[in-house]
């Protein structure tokens, strides 16, 4: 073994060398990471301690015409979990069950929510009662990864009143979350599902907020890091409507429990909607915080489909509310003038290709003028008017009025008309042998056949006829009126159309008990063939649509009962709305039969 | 040179490695600050009572002289083996490594870890034999009496199983070989099929390897016999590595794995090494301050106080923290081969150079390992990691060195200038 010093010193320097440059490695790769690389590891850092819990910002309010509100936010509870991972997100779930009831489906929504978006606390009870807060607050020691936070929750004051046009609030859906619109949310924000809630999603959403908690490594909130000023949620823009919540409540109350269909009541210069509603309803309150499997179930499984928007999602044939638009189209085309007669006097029928064609009044109307048709509501005079006018024609003055075009209302469900759009339809339904022009024109002249229209489109078209041709698009929310002509007649031919809808509503007319005491009310009824049957009997919707005064129309009201029977039912509804909103009596309270 | 009475001390060694002591009780203090309290918050006091009873028993064996400790060498290495042996039949497990039989349990009471004193026996084992060379060797054959003393209790640590002092006698060999006057070229020879081994996972890097080797070969002329020896066990290594990786449990297969890059599973084997790195990499240029560590105080930092105490050093001291420590090692290790070179015989040295060997292994590897640059095997660092055993043996160990260094030859004495 060689130790001569001089060995020794020359092994001594080599280890030193050895033994500094290890150092000078390990010191180098130190300053890397702290001091070079300092920022990214730092980030890191916070992200494992500081959790962001957000802060839902409360939705802007939704008003009526008064300022009477109809959404609004109250205090609400929502208990979320910070979960480190699915296993721990499963075992304080148990726990959580263990103290609170809690749904298999309520469990089963949590888990997704953590899948969908791991890092953002992940809700449990979205809306939890002060009872369940106050056993878990109680249990906090044995919970720590808990978030328990007050925020605001919506609030219908009016309820199923305003459903078919309010909407609801739900989560964001994975779906929607791949679309554009929906830039920029994240999994479990509330979002507009429906109605206004929807249509309006942007302004009434409002900016979330957050605030920050220190957690440990196994996810126990181990104390909060104050938000900051910038960060806390910001309140949605408030919502002024057209709505007249008196009137809309009235609606409600007048369609009660029993009656299925929809009304609609418009200002007829602005289209500004005062009442939409449709019935049977549903209450957007138990959509809040989640609905429950149970009413959901309820609500599909009606047969009355209270989820369907009868006022503008459903179309139905608009019957003798219809015979306007043809008479629109045989004036303006100077075919037929306000007291021309048709060459068939009405005898209960009309003969035409070989069978007979029933006028609604077996005992017939005799030899009419288009003012006493409209007031009768005479098939056999429209059928041959229809006939005079033509397929053609009347496929194009229908189109010109507005009758292949949803309405442009400010609401999602906004569904587009049933009616032919060119000629060709016919034959591409029903081959070029499957229909006779003049059978067809007959049909749809008198408001049936390829023709269903919302009650909601009804009403738009009797806007131009309550204002001398010029229609209004209907308008929920407050702003300018969008109004365009469809159709010119002579002031003198106004007159006459004016007052042929008053003669409905006057002793002789369909309408005649719907008549109000001091009003000049005008309007027309419909009876339209639904063509369903029960017991053997075609069942028919009952519509309605009018305007009052007639000599300054305020209102425009259109009624539809579905399955409703005979139009003059549906007109003593909607002389009753429009009596309510003129502050008048109508003359015949609202009864059954008739 | 005095052989009893007052000795004359190594101030710098001995301050040097109090300051190491005091620094890390306070680190180990640090370390048991958390936000929710565990049973770490109260180790240090016990810290405090081993750096205690460790300073009494350097005491103690320096006084001793280094002649009396040469004659105890053989029946201590013995008694170590035996205790090695014992401890595979009754040893227990511990906190991370509960699986691992490193403790020595009687009567329900936890003695310590045997394998922290067998290092230091080993030592001095190996000492004895290499001293009795009387020329370095130059065959790999001559080598098997060193291998033996140091491949038993290698073995037998290896079963427990405690991978971490088993690179701790492979560090303490090799630097023994190396202050023996053992060639270089030898060492790399010795260690080259384990080098096959671990580059046998890269067919073009092994290829390298294997061509360097064989220059190497030619170059230093060992014995043929040899020669066709060293060369067959690299290419047997780089064969055998895929099968022996086949073979390696999938804990250490993820071990390995996760070394090599954390983010593969950064939730489970990757976890200590990445929250290593993110607490020591946020300390910055002065750290987050004395016990304010986040990492450490939410327990996203694992083994705070034993294995990774050096990222609490990291994170709440900062770069100047992690400076100091390493240069206070390196003015240790400075002192300790100053001693070795100063040595009065060639026993004391190879002694003294050896428990250079042991620490100097230990703090690269568990220094290097807080930032994923050496394997996470989970060995102490010396003077900082709670562990009774391991501080009682350091400063049995700077006794030792203490005792040297007096027997040695003064400052200024020799023409060594260290």
């Amino acid at each position: 073994m060689s130790f001569h010093p001089n060995e020794v010193a020359r092994r001594a320097r080599v280890a030193l060398l050895l033994i500094g440059g290890a150092l000078a490695i390990l010191v180098i790769a130190f300053f890397r990471t702290q001091i070079i690389r300092n920022q990214e590891w730092a980030l890191r850092s916070e992200e494992n301690r500081l959790r962001e819990v957000p802060l839902p910002a409360p939705r802007g309010n939704i008003v009526d015409r008064t300022g009477r509100i109809l959404a609004e936010n109250v205090v609400g509870y929502t208990v979320s979990i910070l979960p480190q991972s699915l296993d721990s997100l499963r075992g304080t779930l148990q726990r959580v069950a263990g103290l609170v009831p809690l749904s298999r489906g309520e469990i089963d929504a949590a888990v997704r929510r953590y899948r969908r978006s791991p890092v953002r606390p992940t809700v449990i009870l979205p809306d939890a009662t002060f009872e369940e807060i106050s056993v878990l607050e109680e249990h906090r020691i044995d919970l720590p990864n808990l978030i328990i936070q007050s925020s605001p929750k919506r609030y219908y004051p009016a309820g199923s009143a305003v459903a078919a046009f309010i909407g609801s609030i739900g989560e964001v859906s994975d779906s929607e979350l791949t679309t554009p619109a929906f830039d920029g949310y994240k999994p479990g924000q509330l979002v507009g599902k429906q109605g206004l809630e929807r249509q309006y999603e942007s302004t009434l959403r409002g900016r979330e907020g957050s605030r920050f908690v220190e957690v440990d490594a196994r996810g126990r909130v181990v104390r909060e890091v104050g938000a900051r000023e910038d960060l806390q949620p910001q309140q949605g823009t408030p919502l002024y409507t057209n709505i007249d919540l008196d009137l809309q409540e009235y609606v409600a109350q007048l369609f009660g429990d029993s009656l299925t269909g929809g009304a609609v009541a418009l200002e007829p210069r602005t289209g500004g909607v005062l009442a939409l509603y449709s019935a049977p309803s549903w209450d957007p309150n138990r959509f809040v915080g989640g609905v429950s499997v149970a009413y959901y179930d309820s609500l599909l499984h009606d047969p009355r489909a209270p989820l369907y928007n009868k006022a503008t999602q459903g179309t139905y044939p608009p019957g003798s509310t219809w015979k306007l638009a043809t008479a629109v189209i045989g004036l303006s085309d100077s075919l037929v003038s306000m007291d021309s007669h048709m060459p068939q006097p009405c005898t209960g029928r009309f003969y035409y290709g070989n069978r007979y064609w029933a006028c609604w009044d077996a005992s017939g109307h005799g030899d009419l003028t288009l003012s006493e048709a409209i007031e009768k509501s005479c098939d056999v005079y429209f059928y041959q008017l229809g006939l005079r006018i033509g397929l053609t024609r009347l496929i194009a003055g229908g189109l010109q009025l507005g009758m292949g075009q949803s309405t442009g209302i400010d609401l999602p469900e906004d569904n587009r008309p049933r009616f032919p759009d060119r000629l060709k339809y016919f034959d591409e339904k029903y081959g070029p042998n499957g229909w006779t022009p003049g059978a067809t024109v007959m049909n749809m002249s008198i408001g049936q056949g390829e023709n269903a229209q919302t009650v909601l489109g009804m009403a738009k078209f009797y806007t131009a006829l309550a204002e001398d041709g010029m229609e209004a698009t209907p308008e929920i929310r407050t702003m300018a009126p969008q109004r365009s002509r469809i159709f010119s007649l002579s002031p003198d031919q106004l007159a006459n159309v004016r007052s042929a809808l008053m003669g409905v509503v006057r002793a002789g007319g369909t309408a005649a008990s719907a008549q109000i005491k001091g009003v000049m009310l005008a309007g027309k009824t419909g009876t339209a063939q639904s063509g369903v049957r029960k017991n053997g009997v075609e069942l028919n919707h009952a519509w309605f649509a009018g305007f009052a005064p007639a000599d300054d129309p305020k209102i425009v009201v259109v009624v539809m009962l579905e399955f409703g029977g005979h139009g003059p039912r549906a007109a003593r509804i909607a002389s009753s709305i429009i009596g309510h909103y003129l502050k008048t009596t109508p003359t015949a309270l609202l009864e059954t039969g008739g | 040179m005095r052989t009893s009475g007052r000795i004359r001390l190594d101030w710098p060694l001995v301050a040097t490695a109090v300051v190491l002591s005091l620094y890390g009780i306070a680190v180990v203090y640090s370390a048991g600050q958390t936000d929710v309290p565990t049973a770490v918050a109260h180790v240090y006091r016990q810290q405090i009572l081993w750096f205690g009873l460790g300073l009494c028993a350097a005491y103690l064996v320096s006084r001793a002289s280094v002649r009396l400790l040469e004659w105890a060498t053989v029946p201590a290495y013995v008694g170590t083996i035996a205790v090695l042996v014992l401890l595979l039949f009754i040893g227990k497990g511990s906190g991370t490594a509960a699986s691992s039989k490193s403790w020595l349990v009687l009567g329900g009471v936890r003695l310590g870890q045997p394998s922290e004193l067998a290092k230091i026996t080993v030592v001095m084992m190996l000492a004895k034999v290499l001293a009795g060379y009387r020329q370095a060797p130059r065959a790999l054959v001559e080598l098997w009496k060193p291998a033996l003393i140091v491949g038993i209790p290698w073995a037998l640590v290896m079963l427990q199983p405690d991978l971490g002092t088993g690179i701790v006698f492979v560090g303490i060999f090799f630097l023994m070989l190396f202050w023996a006057g053992v060639s270089w070229e030898l060492l790399v020879l010795l260690a080259s099929p384990v080098i096959s081994l671990v580059l046998a996972f890269s067919t073009s890097l092994w290829g390298a390897w294997f061509l360097l080797l064989l220059a190497l070969v030619i170059w230093y002329k060992p014995y043929l016999w040899e020669s066709v020896f060293v060369v067959g066990a690299n290419v047997v290594s780089g064969v055998v590595a895929p099968l022996l990786w086949s073979h390696l449990g999938a804990y250490r297969q993820s071990r390995l794995r996760v070394f090599l890059d954390p983010n593969t599973d950064p939730l489970r084997s990757g976890y200590h090494v990445i929250q290593s790195q993110v607490a020591i990499g946020s300390g910055g240029w002065f750290g987050k301050g004395f016990t304010m560590g986040t990492q450490k105080r939410l327990a996203f930092l694992p083994e705070q106080h034993t294995d990774f105490i050096f990222s609490v050093v990291g994170e709440e001291l900062g770069f100047i923290g992690v400076t100091v420590a390493l240069a206070l090692f390196a003015f240790l290790f400075y002192r300790v081969v100053r001693v070795a070179a100063r040595a009065s015989d060639s026993y004391s040295s190879l002694v003294a150079f050896g428990l250079l060997g042991l620490w100097f292994t230990h703090v690269v590897e568990n220094v290097g390992m807080t930032l994923n640059l050496t394997p996470v095997t989970g060995i102490p660092l010396p003077f900082f990691s709670y562990g009774g055993s391991f501080m009682f043996a350091c400063w049995l160990a700077v006794g030792l060195l203490a005792r040297i260094s007096s027997e040695g030859r003064g400052g200024g004495e020799g023409q060594i200038a260290l």
